[in-house]
């Protein structure tokens, strides 16, 4: 086997692909792990090694901590780990092409797990490209990565529990937080309930979330109930921000800096340029792949585990990604099949305790209707400065899908290719042709994943692998 | 917009932002510490030549792009910086010189 060749692949170092990698080395298969961050830990455990070295590792709290032990455990399983590294290109066999240090080039692997996470989901609203305006994970990774806290005291709008863990953080680090515009909608609270009793083990979870919910109160910044919209205004960066609650209470205020968060959404370019099948997930309102029990995708041989799969956070990813590893180990005959069904058991239960609370955090963190029906004057594809007038308008000329309107209007064309308008597109052009949105789509995904320069393509060696 | 918690002491670097020297952190991005300047934008778009600023700071939204060492639309989010290393505010759309 040349240096080039691996048996496994894995997309991400975050909890998934980590807990995959250690697995797939304890059946003896060799792993390669791209990952395009400088060091392993995903989003949730970002540049924890760094910081678990630092006094400052206490104010980001014991899930936060728990990482240091899974990034010890990753370097040490003898993976080839390549961080700072870029895919854009997947071609079946597998072949799989990435950028590193400005230079490309190509490897082979016999299977490939995805393990690329999630994003934050985009929410747009006017004014919510102006500088001073980023999203609440953004404000949560400047803690983790650089030990930055907003300047002045922060204006935070949105729901989920990821506000209430940065709020609670960004206190203890010494911020300040001007006022909380939470947008959970009226009546949440009991939609939410009737999925609770499936979640009762997960008490702990409530406990700290709880707990999170009540330190806020008690800091004693303004918490706005029920905001429905949001505007964003400055001239070249942000100044104010005017709200409207669902009760018609309005408010505008001085802001430097506006957090923003709406929910997560699975990362799905990849198996979508893979030509993996998808499926509307009602319940968290985004895409997922199909998956076989063992993560496995419609394309043989390409598997994905962690939030790609569907959010569950890193409780769930770290056993999808050892299930997904263990099935990669039958099929590759390291494993037997039999031992692969026995080791992935407990790795189920781990997994099914994990979800077990999702549906109720999914229904009482649903995101609000105005989430997918922005203004008219609202930039909706924000690399080519496309409104979500425009795209109506297209919407009911004919009957298009998102890729047509792609074409006649470039929205979802710039370098971010869809990642920050795709679902918005899809929900305006449901709402415009009356349709579901599942029924919809979502943009067709090409190579590249990631733009490549021509000085990058130049750069690939073609004498290797040979041909 | 963002200030830095703690004094990086024998981790800082220099990097230069638009010909400026500015204090670094062997270990933070090239976006974060942009965000720390008094002028806290990236770039101009090519559309209507508005500024913006790092939005996601995870790699999905490419609204920090910025040249590095004469490389144009670098993600500044996901390039950890280097003493020296020479960034610059990308401006509107690119013209094509003979």
């Amino acid at each position: 086997m040349n240096a080039n060749e691996t048996d496994l692949l894995i997309v991400g170092a975050g909890p998934a692909g980590m807990a995959a990698a250690v697995t797939a080395r304890s059946q003896g298969l060799s792993v390669r792990v791209l990952d395009d961050q400088p060091a392993p830990g995903g989003q949730i455990w970002r540049a924890i090694e760094t910081v678990a070295e630092t006094p400052r590792i206490a104010r980001l709290g014991e899930a936060y901590r728990a990482g240091a032990d899974r990034a010890a455990a990753f370097r040490a399983c003898g993976a080839l780990y390549e961080p700072e590294s870029q895919l854009w290109q997947i071609e079946p066999g597998f072949r799989a092409f990435l950028t590193q240090q400005g230079r490309a080039r190509s490897v082979t692997a016999r299977a490939v797990i995805l393990a690329t996470g999630a994003q934050e989901r985009p929410a747009p609203f006017p004014g919510w490209t102006l500088p001073g305006v980023l999203t609440v994970g953004a404000a949560q990774i400047l803690l983790k990565t650089a030990d930055s806290v907003p300047t002045s005291p922060v204006w935070i709008a949105g729901c989920g529990p990821l506000p209430l863990l940065y709020m609670t953080q960004l206190l203890a680090a010494g911020g300040q937080i001007a006022g909380f515009l939470d947008t959970t909608p009226r009546g949440r609270l009991g939609a939410a309930l009737r999925h609770l009793p499936q979640g009762l083990g997960l008490l702990a979870d409530l406990a700290k979330g709880l707990s999170w919910s009540l330190a806020l109160r008690r800091a004693g910044f303004p918490i706005i109930r029920h905001v429905a919209e949001l505007r964003a205004e400055g001239e070249g960066r942000l100044e104010s921000l005017h709200y409207r609650a669902e009760d018609g209470r309005e408010g505008e205020v001085a802001a430097e800096v506006l957090l923003v968060h709406e929910g997560v959404v699975p990362n799905i370019h990849a198996p979508l340029a893979l030509g993996c099948a998808v499926s509307w997930h009602a319940g968290q309102h985004c895409y997922v792949p199909d998956l076989d029990s063992w993560g496995e995708t419609s394309q043989p041989n390409v598997f994905v585990a962690g939030d790609g799969a569907g959010v569950g956070g890193a409780e769930a990813a770290e056993p999808r990604g050892r299930i997904a590893a263990l099935r990669v180990a039958a099929r590759l005959g390291t494993l037997g099949e039999g031992a692969a069904e026995s080791a992935a058991r407990p790795e189920r239960g781990r997994l099914s305790r994990a979800l077990a609370l999702r549906p109720f955090l999914d229904a009482l963190y649903a995101p609000r209707p105005q989430v997918f029906a922005p203004a008219d004057e609202t930039l909706v594809c924000r690399c080519e400065e496309v409104t979500a007038g425009e795209l109506r308008a297209r919407a009911v000329q004919g009957r298009p899908g998102p890729n047509q309107i792609k074409a006649f209007t470039r929205a979802g064309m710039g370098p971010c290719q869809g990642r920050q308008c795709g679902y918005t597109m899809a929900h305006i052009i449901a709402t415009a042709q009356n349709r579901p949105v599942e029924e919809v789509g979502f943009y067709r995904i090409r190579p590249p994943l990631k733009p490549v320069t021509l000085g990058e393509l130049a750069s690939l060696d073609e004498r290797e692998p040979a041909a | 917009m963002f200030r830095k918690l703690h004094d990086p002491g024998a981790q800082t670097v220099t990097i230069f932002i638009d010909g400026r020297p500015v204090p670094a952190e062997l270990g933070e991005s090239v976006a974060a510490v942009l965000l720390r300047q008094p002028e806290a934008w990236c770039r101009t778009t090519p559309i209507s030549e508005s500024p913006r600023a790092p939005y996601c700071m995870m790699g999905v939204c490419f609204e920090c792009l910025v040249e590095v060492d004469g490389l144009a639309s670098v993600q500044g989010c996901l390039t950890p910086v280097r003493n020296g290393m020479r960034v610059a505010r990308q401006q509107g759309p690119r013209s094509l010189s003979a």
